[in-house]
């Protein structure tokens, strides 16, 4: 099942990356660096969505002291950092062709800079923390708040002045401001990386388990 | 421009792949060496008990 959603997923990204490279036209203002889009924002709602789930996981930890609930929170953490800097790396490349310049501290960026700052926080904190009981709970308790940082970067654009673009997507906008075509390209993208990231998030689970597994069997051989 | 604009849009795409390739053979590694450490933890606990016995 996993390899075949992981086969499905590079299929459906090849043929994604097909059409936007030969089939989709250049944006009349940008030229073709505007395709730098299709990866940029699909990267961050993916790993706004892994944040998210971080969140909800660390809550059913705390609630319920399973550690599936602990490993899952670890494994969608792990994976949504990379795409949160795929996002901020796409976007600091497109910056420096249509901006001029690679950085600026604008609210949108710093947000989400100090938002994938925060998470990798969240995974040196796992590291630093011997006790598995311990760091499963000040784990889970940083994955709730650390969200706050992903509301923020999302609503950054709404709430202070910014030179990022303004939202385009009709979900946010009620339509008119993105080509229905472009729109649907953007939508396959997502789902491509978000069968992706799922692929990337049962392995890195797996893993979790297997860490835990190594911690009871170091235990037991420090027993004999 | 057009020239420079299409190079930082190859340059933008080969990022996306790296970060996510750098990720998947970080995962890769981290595969092969937990292994390795049931294994040897393993084998470890069985010669003890072995030797106990």
């Amino acid at each position: 099942m996993l390899y075949a959603l992981l086969i499905a997923s590079a299929l459906y990204l090849s043929r994604n990356i097909y059409i936007l490279m030969l089939q989709l036209p250049d944006e009349l203002a940008q030229g073709p660096i505007y395709r730098i889009f299709y990866f940029h924002l699909p990267g961050y709602l993916t790993g706004a969505a892994c944040f998210l789930l971080t969140g909800v996981f660390s809550a059913l930890y705390l609630r319920t002291r399973n550690w599936k609930w602990d490993s899952l929170a670890a494994a969608v953490t792990e994976v949504g950092l990379p795409f949160a800097i795929m996002n901020l790396i796409t976007g600091m490349i497109w910056g420096r062709i249509i901006w001029g310049i690679w950085w600026t501290w604008d609210p949108r960026l710093s947000t989400a800079l100090l938002s994938a700052a925060i998470y990798a926080g969240y995974l040196m904190l796992r590291r630093a923390i011997p006790d598995a009981t311990e760091r499963a709970k000040n784990s889970a308790v940083l994955g709730i708040f650390a969200f706050a940082s992903v509301i923020l970067t999302y609503k950054s654009n709404e709430w202070f002045r910014t030179q990022h673009p303004a939202p385009v997507l009709s979900i946010r906008t009620g339509g008119g401001t993105i080509d229905p075509a472009m729109e649907m390209m953007l939508g396959h993208n997502l789902l491509a990386l978000a069968m992706l990231a799922t692929v990337l998030v049962a392995i890195r689970w797996n893993q979790e388990e297997r860490r835990r597994e190594i911690e009871s069997l170091r235990r037991e051989a420090l027993a004999y | 421009m057009d020239q420079r604009n299409f190079e930082y849009m190859c340059y933008g795409l080969i990022a996306a792949w790296g970060v996510l390739m750098i990720y998947v053979a970080t995962l890769i590694g981290r595969e092969r060496r937990l292994k390795s450490e049931v294994e040897t933890l393993k084998k470890l606990i069985e010669e003890k008990s072995r030797h106990e016995a």
